[in-house]
Parts: C-alpha cells; sequence; structure tokens
C-alpha cells in the first residue's frame, strides 16, 4: 500500500515535470528565440547590446516609456477607484438586480478591444455626439488610450475586487461598531486593510494590461508614442525585428517589478486571513441601497455609453453623413467574400482554447498546490506560469513564427492551424487562469490531504472524488475567462494565421483599418454577444454547482453536530460521504 | 454511350479532380473585398489551381513573409508593393522567373534584373481626400498643390500617415524628396508638419478620417479614397499638380515552393489582358499598355501625373530617411 503510494508521489512529480516542459516549449522557448533575435543586427551579425543602446539613446525611448508608465498609472487609478466602488456595492449593501448588474459591468471584457476604440471615436471625435465633454480636448493622444484602457481594464480588477471584499469577517465590523467608530473610520480601519492584497493584485494587473496594449493606442493614440506602438512600428511598419525584440524585453521590466511587488504584498497577506472568520452580511437599509446606486451609477453609465455607441454605429448606413437604419453591416459578406466563416474559425478556436487550456492549467495548478513537490519545481514553475502576463501579445505572436516556423522544429506544421493558435492564446492568458485556480485550491482546507494519507487513500482518487467538484466553480471561471479572450484577442495571432484559419477579431482588424468601421463595429457587437451567451451559461452552471454545494454543506454541518468535534474525523467523514453525494 | 467512353470520362473527370487538387497559397494585400473576384477570374482560365488567399495589411503581410523567411509558407505573392518585394528579394526570398507575355508590359513595370525577380501589376498613387462639408464649415478651399498644404488656413486639418509604420506614409516621404530636392523636401515638411492634425499608424486611415469628418485633410491613396466617395463620403479626391508618388502592385514566386509548375502558371496569368482589365477596375494605370480605361473619381492623365520614382534611392535611403524623420517630427506637438 504504502509503496503503492511512494509510486504515485514520484509519478505526480513527473506529471508536473512534463507541465513544465511543456511550458518550456510553448512559452520559454519560442520567447528565448525572439530575445536572441535583439543581440543580433539585420544581417544577423552579433551586436552584443548595440540595439538596445542604439533604441535607448535614439530619444523616441524616454518619450515613448514615459508616456506608457504615466497612461497606464493613471489608468490604473482610474480604474481600482471605480471598480473598487462597484464591487463594495456589489458585496456591502443590498441593492436589486446585482445579477444584471455584474453582467453589465462584465461586458467590457465580452468585446473586441477595437470597440471601445470605435465607439470613442464616435463619442469623442470630431464628429462625436459629446464632444463638447472634452471641452476642446482631443480624444486622440493620452485621453483616447486612457479612455478606451479604463473601459476595457474595468471588469478584469472588479473580478479582484470582488473576490477580495467578498471575504470580509463580521466580527471586525462588530467590534468597530462596540468602539464607536464612524462609519468613514471603519472603511479606512478595516474594509480598506482587508481587501488590501485586491487591491494591489487590481492594480498591477491593470496596469500591465495597460503597459502592453497596442490595441487600442494603434487606434486613437494619435501622435502619442508608447512602447506597445513603436514595436508595432518597428515591426510591422519596417520590419525590423530585432528592434521589436528590444523593445518587448524593455517591456518585460516594468511588468516584471509589478509583479515582484504583487508576490511581496501577497506573502504579508497570507497570515492575516483566519479560519475563524463570520461571514458579513450587509445591512438592508434604504441608505446603503442609495450608497449602492451612487457608486454603481458611474461605471454602469460609462459602460453602457461606450457600447451603445458601438451598437447604434453598427446598424448607420454611413457616419456621420448618412445616419439612416440598415442592416447590411452584418451582411459580411459584402465587406470580405470570407463572410462569416472567420466568426465560426473564432468559435473554433476558443473552444480548443478553453478545453485545453482549463485542463492544463488546472491540473498543473493542483500538482503545484496540493501535492508534495521538490521546491525548485514548485518554484519555477509558477515562475513561468507568471510570466506570460508580462509579455505582449504582439511580442508573443512574433516569437511563435521564429519558433514553430522553424525548418528544424519537428512541431512546424502545426504552424498557420487553429491549434498553435489555440496554443498561443491560452499561453498568453495563462496567468490570470492560473492565478484563479491556484486561489480555489487554497482555499480548501489543507487537511483533506492529511486525512487522504492518514486513510491511505491517492492524490489522485482525492483529486477526482474532492477536489474537482470542489473546485467546480472556478474551474468554470477559467473556462469562461479562457473562451472569452480567445474569442476577442487580436495581437498574438495576427502573425501566425493560415489561409483557412482567420478569426473574427482579425477580420474585424482589416475592416476597421479598409474604411469599413460599421462593418467592423458589427462584428464586434456579435463576438460580444457571443461572449454573453457563454457567459450566462456560465452563471447557470454555476447556480446549479452551488445549489449542489450547499446541499451537501447542509448535510456536513448536520453531521458536525452529531458527531465528535474532532475536525479530522469530521474530514474523514465528508471524504466518505462526497463521492455519493456528488453523483446526485 | 459504349463503355470506352463511359471509362474515357470518368479518367477525365478523375483527372480534373486530381488536378484541382494543386492548392496554392498566395499571400497578399488587395482589398479584401476583391479577393473572391480575382480568385474567380484566375479559375476561369484555370479551374485545376486553387487560391487559398493570406490577406492582410502591405506591413502585416510583408513582416509576416520575413519571418517566415527560414521556412516561407507562401507559393506566390499576388498584389504586393514593389518596393516590399525589392526588401524580399534584397533578402534572396524570390525565385526569379519571366512570365510569358512580360516583354510587352510597359518598362516602369518591369523589373531591372534579368530575369526579373517581380512583376508588376498596376500602379497605385499618392492623393488627398478633402472633405467638402467639414471644408465648407471651416471656410476652407480645396488645395490643388501639395505646397498649398502648408498655408496656415490648413493647420489642424491635415492627417497624413507616419511614415515609419506606413508604406504609403514612406512614399509620400520620399516624393517629396525627390520633387522638391533633399533640401526642399524637409523644409516642406517642417511647415506641413505644423499644420498636422496627427500622424497615424496606418496609410488608408488619413483617407477614412476625412471621409467620417474626423479631418479636412487625409494624405492617403487613391484607391481608398474612390472606394470611401463610392461608400457615400462627402470627399473629393486631389491629385496634387506638382506629382504623385506612386508604387506598384507586383507579383512574384517565392523561393522554395514546391508547386513550382501552378506557380508559373498563375504568375503568366497576371500578366495577360484578362488580368490587367481586371485591375483597371479599381486602378487606372495598368502594366499593359493600351488596357487602361478611365476610372471613376480617377484624373484621366493619371499616368502623366506620377513622378519618375526612383524605387532604388527609397529601398537604399530608407533607414536614414526615417530616422531623420523620426529625429524631426516624432511625438513632437506641433507648434
Amino acid at each position: 500500500m504504502l509503496h503503492r503510494l511512494r509510486q504515485e508521489a514520484t509519478w505526480l512529480n513527473l506529471l508536473l515535470l512534463s507541465g513544465l516542459v511543456g511550458l518550456m516549449v510553448v512559452l520559454v522557448m519560442p520567447l528565448y528565440s525572439l530575445f536572441v533575435r535583439s543581440l543580433y543586427n539585420r544581417r544577423g551579425e552579433f551586436v552584443g547590446l548595440d540595439n538596445y543602446l542604439s533604441y535607448l539613446t535614439s530619444g523616441g525611448i524616454t518619450g515613448s516609456a514615459w508616456n506608457s508608465f504615466w497612461v497606464a498609472i493613471v489608468s490604473m487609478l482610474i480604474v481600482v477607484t471605480f471598480a473598487f466602488a462597484a464591487a463594495y456595492a456589489l458585496s456591502r449593501t443590498k441593492i436589486a438586480g446585482k445579477g444584471l448588474v455584474r453582467l453589465l459591468l462584465t461586458l467590457p471584457i465580452l468585446a473586441p478591444s477595437l470597440l471601445p476604440a470605435i465607439s470613442l471615436i464616435y463619442l469623442f471625435g470630431n464628429q462625436g455626439i459629446l464632444k463638447h465633454w472634452l471641452m476642446g480636448a482631443s480624444i486622440y493622444g493620452p485621453i483616447g488610450i486612457i479612455l478606451g484602457s479604463v473601459f476595457w481594464t474595468f471588469p478584469h480588477a472588479l473580478m479582484i475586487l470582488l473576490t477580495a471584499l467578498s471575504q470580509a469577517d463580521a466580527r471586525q465590523y462588530e467590534a468597530a461598531q462596540s468602539l464607536k467608530a464612524s462609519p468613514w473610520r471603519t472603511f479606512w480601519t478595516v474594509t480598506i486593510p482587508s481587501a488590501r492584497y485586491g487591491l494591489v493584485s487590481a492594480a498591477f494587473v491593470v496596469f500591465t494590461l495597460v503597459i502592453t496594449d497596442f490595441g487600442v493606442a494603434k487606434v486613437i493614440g494619435g501622435n502619442f508614442n508608447v512602447l506597445a506602438t513603436d514595436i508595432y512600428r518597428n515591426v510591422i511598419g519596417q520590419q525590423r525585428f530585432e528592434m521589436g525584440a528590444v523593445i518587448g524585453v524593455i517591456l518585460l521590466l516594468p511588468a516584471i517589478l509589478a509583479f515582484a511587488a504583487d508576490r511581496w504584498v501577497q506573502k504579508k497577506q497570507a497570515a492575516a486571513l483566519s479560519a475563524r472568520s463570520v461571514p458579513y452580511q450587509p445591512k438592508d437599509s434604504l441608505k446603503t441601497k442609495i450608497l449602492g446606486f451612487g457608486l454603481l451609477t458611474p461605471s454602469i453609465f460609462f459602460i453602457l455609453l461606450v457600447i451603445g455607441m458601438a451598437v447604434y454605429a453598427s446598424f448607420l448606413t454611413y457616419w456621420p453623413y448618412n445616419r439612416s437604419f440598415t442592416l447590411n453591416n452584418y451582411d459580411f459578406v459584402r465587406f470580405d467574400p470570407a463572410g462569416w466563416t472567420p466568426y465560426f474559425n473564432s468559435l473554433k478556436m476558443a473552444t480548443m482554447t478553453m478545453v485545453i487550456g482549463t485542463l492544463m492549467i488546472f491540473v498543473n495548478a493542483w500538482l503545484v498546490e496540493r501535492c508534495p513537490q521538490p521546491k525548485w519545481l514548485r518554484n519555477l514553475y509558477q515562475l513561468l506560469a507568471l510570466l506570460p502576463m508580462a509579455v505582449p501579445g504582439l511580442v508573443l505572436g512574433l516569437a511563435y513564427i521564429f519558433f514553430f516556423n522553424h525548418p528544424q522544429n519537428p512541431l512546424n506544421n502545426l504552424y498557420g492551424g487553429l491549434l498553435l493558435m489555440a496554443i498561443c492564446s491560452l499561453v498568453h492568458f495563462y496567468s490570470v487562469a492560473h492565478l484563479t485556480s491556484v486561489t480555489a485550491l487554497k482555499q480548501l482546507d489543507p487537511e483533506f490531504e492529511a486525512v487522504g494519507d492518514s486513510l491511505k487513500s491517492s492524490r489522485t482518487g482525492l483529486f477526482a472524488r474532492l477536489t474537482l467538484p470542489l473546485s467546480l466553480p472556478a474551474i468554470l471561471d477559467v473556462a469562461l475567462y479562457l473562451f472569452v479572450n480567445a474569442m476577442t484577442t487580436v495581437s498574438a495571432v495576427v502573425f501566425i494565421y493560415g489561409h483557412n484559419s482567420r478569426l473574427a477579431s482579425i477580420m474585424i482588424m482589416s475592416l476597421e483599418e479598409a474604411g469599413g468601421t460599421a462593418a467592423a463595429a458589427a462584428l464586434s457587437v456579435i463576438i460580444m454577444l457571443t461572449c454573453a451567451a457563454a457567459k450566462i451559461l456560465h452563471s447557470l452552471l454555476m447556480m446549479l454547482v452551488n445549489a449542489k454545494h450547499n446541499a451537501w454543506k447542509g448535510k456536513v454541518q448536520t453531521s458536525q453536530e452529531k458527531s465528535s468535534t474532532a475536525k479530522s474525523r469530521k474530514l474523514a467523514w465528508l471524504w466518505r460521504k462526497a463521492p455519493a453525494n456528488q453523483g446526485a | 454511350m459504349n463503355l470506352k467512353a463511359l471509362s474515357a470520362l470518368s479518367l477525365a473527370a478523375v483527372a480534373g479532380f486530381a488536378a484541382a487538387q494543386t492548392e496554392l497559397t498566395v499571400y497578399t494585400a488587395i482589398e479584401s473585398d476583391d479577393l473572391a473576384k480575382y480568385a474567380a477570374r484566375f479559375n476561369q482560365d484555370h479551374p485545376e489551381i486553387k487560391i487559398n488567399w493570406v490577406r492582410d495589411s502591405t506591413g502585416v503581410i510583408t513582416a509576416r513573409l520575413m519571418a517566415e523567411k527560414d521556412r516561407p509558407q507562401a507559393d506566390v505573392i499576388w498584389g504586393l508593393a514593389a518596393s516590399s518585394l525589392m526588401i524580399l528579394d534584397a533578402e534572396d526570398m524570390l525565385l526569379p522567373y519571366a512570365p510569358v507575355g512580360y516583354e510587352e508590359l510597359s518598362p516602369q513595370f518591369r523589373d531591372s534584373s534579368n530575369p526579373p525577380s517581380w512583376t508588376g501589376m498596376n500602379a497605385w498613387m499618392a492623393a488627398i481626400c478633402f472633405n467638402t462639408i467639414e471644408a465648407q464649415k471651416h471656410g476652407l478651399t480645396a488645395p490643388t498643390s501639395w505646397q498649398d498644404l502648408t498655408k496656415p488656413e490648413y493647420k489642424g486639418h491635415i492627417v497624413m500617415p507616419n511614415p515609419a509604420s506606413s508604406g504609403t506614409g514612406y512614399l509620400d516621404v520620399t516624393s517629396w524628396l525627390q520633387m522638391f530636392g533633399e533640401e526642399g523636401g524637409w523644409e516642406f515638411m517642417d511647415a506641413l508638419h505644423d499644420n498636422i492634425k496627427n500622424y497615424t499608424h496606418s496609410g488608408s486611415r488619413p483617407c477614412v478620417n476625412a471621409a467620417q469628418g474626423e479631418a479636412v485633410i487625409g494624405i492617403s491613396f487613391a484607391f481608398r479614397g474612390a472606394q470611401e466617395k463610392q461608400r457615400g463620403a462627402p470627399i473629393d479626391l486631389i491629385f496634387p499638380s506638382e506629382g504623385l508618388g506612386w508604387d506598384m502592385e507586383a507579383t512574384a514566386i517565392v523561393k522554395g515552393t514546391s508547386k513550382l509548375e501552378a506557380a508559373q502558371t498563375l504568375v503568366n496569368w497576371t500578366v495577360t489582358r484578362q488580368a490587367n482589365e481586371l485591375y483597371n477596375e479599381g486602378y487606372a494605370i495598368v502594366a499593359m499598355p493600351g488596357v487602361a480605361k478611365p476610372v471613376q473619381y480617377f484624373p484621366e492623365n493619371a499616368a502623366e501625373l506620377l513622378i519618375d520614382n526612383d524605387f532604388a534611392f527609397a529601398a537604399t535611403q530608407r533607414d536614414r530617411i526615417l530616422g531623420e524623420w523620426q529625429r524631426r517630427y516624432e511625438g513632437k506637438e506641433t507648434r
């Protein structure tokens, strides 16, 4: 028996090792093949750091780097403030229609990034219907980039902050109340500190997303240069891959710094969590309802404004001179012979990303979190899992050409196919999916495994019968996240699609460039609706899972009352009962 | 029908089917909505070859071809800027081939090397898209020359592509340097810079901006302007009197293709009269003399307006010119 378990432990180590090797192949080796290029000149001669020096001294860098930095900081401050307000309203007040509000607030993540750019031009551009709101300032430049970035990064921050705020400990609020602290003081001394980790994480995520994105900046950035558009200019404008690689490496730095800061804060936070916390119940008073409504209004208004404008634009004959209603923009064959084919390619690719990605990311997260692994293996895997967040999509896509289209690469027949695009997308969005899985797995009581071991049951058995069912909500979250992002991504896949694997998001970009703005808006709306449908399906599945979990937890509590208080016995019971319940 | 005839027929059918299996991967920057038409016309004469298009903007397609250098995916390039093909040729990525009927093409559409690495199809040229409704609002008169664009009245109304991002933008810059001389060219651009509202990353954008009233004047290319006008934009196409920078769309076979015979069949077809008539549906100037008929919104004397473009100058001086341009204008606010 013991022998079998020891064998299993070796086997689990090997499994994580293979996960690590997998990440090496799809992430580290492509990036390395690109990085090497930054050390060579265009003729293929080794020049050391000359490319870096010439970029740093060309003067553009101080401009672009500083621009990228301050735009990312300002976007971050705005997003974190409004997302926190919205998350607070959703978790700490009793307002009606929370489900609908949450769906509305997630809409930006469901839309391609070109949608806010098109919308903002129609809203605040030269012909914009709300142009006067900018009081003479131009939307082309930092204002446009910030507004566009705020729009599409908002749901990312909201998700993190909702999690952070939903873990409140009611006992702290009771203490504050008995000490007669004002609500304002309670907010600053209890609410904010308890959400500290979420705030830092949200800030880090928004900062990194903004600094690595080029979609919004390309369309609406005007003369305002940022690092991501510098990459575009060098790679697409001048085919200077070595300079693209240089800027890609430079872009990694702020992202890695932000990442290090985030890890540091997370370490401090870990000790503050307590198993004895009592869930906080929001008060049901008119006052808190008004507060909640007030906190949500600005975010909902902005999101509906931007999306509403895009939907409106998709039905117009010719903006702004012929505003008569038409459905022609949805008849994509008029603009591109491929018609709806790219849309179905996107569906296929996104489904592949979701299935492969969820499986790979969750199993690896489980191996790292819930199984005995050598320390170096664990740390190395965690580092690699978080690296993709710092890599701009354009850099990843370029790296994929150099690596996967190499004549000596045995995998080179994957190039140009949907499978490689799915792999590229899942790598591009790996980090957040990994973090979500890890967070969920950390929340399970560590004594599960201890009890499992004392009962001489295998880890894989425990995984299938307990960990997996209990983690279903997180798994559904990861699946949805991968699906919607794969539906909307452009930057990473624009280099690696083939003649029969063009995606809807790429078609949107070429439509927009060729002046088919209304059709681009229409296809964006279609993608957004598809993702919204996926989101609704996700919510339904979530309700089903939660209902089962609650029924199960109810039984656990009754048994707890009857049995002795020994925790291990309770867990043992849970462990034996769990599979039976899952079948029901 | 006797058995023999039947089997002959089915053999022919099988042969036809087998031949239809020849698939060519063709990289292109031709407008997406034209691709089906191009393939269909070719297939009228050659149903045995199926074209699989990979289409993107000129910059993306050029970057992809370069990045795929070690293991090319394309068999043929049909419809990419000649200046891009020259870059690929410098990297030794093209297979020289003189298509049947090559000698009959106008000299400026022929590559100087023998056999040629690429073959020109049609010319596309710079143009100004001028929004008449917005001009009226601001009380602006239509410019007729490049130098007109430096007049103070146009300040903040002009959009042009960034030459470091866009081939169209680079074409404009090199044409000004050729027309006005090195010194005069930069002086002109200094003055133009003061009137620029913003530079864009795409060469189409300035015209689209003008068409949608985001700017009054967009420095772009004629084809895009004609297309926007067709869609109902209130714009006029202006062809400045000093002359127009131009480039051509061209065809080439990619070195390393495993389907050389089919690739040659396609390239042979791209210089035929049918092909040139096809190009003429969207472009005023095509490679085969005597084919071109006037195209709507294009001037009838289009050919006379083109400058004597020195492609070698544009190709060899690229780093220097772009460096100078970026030093002078990039990220700098207009005065």
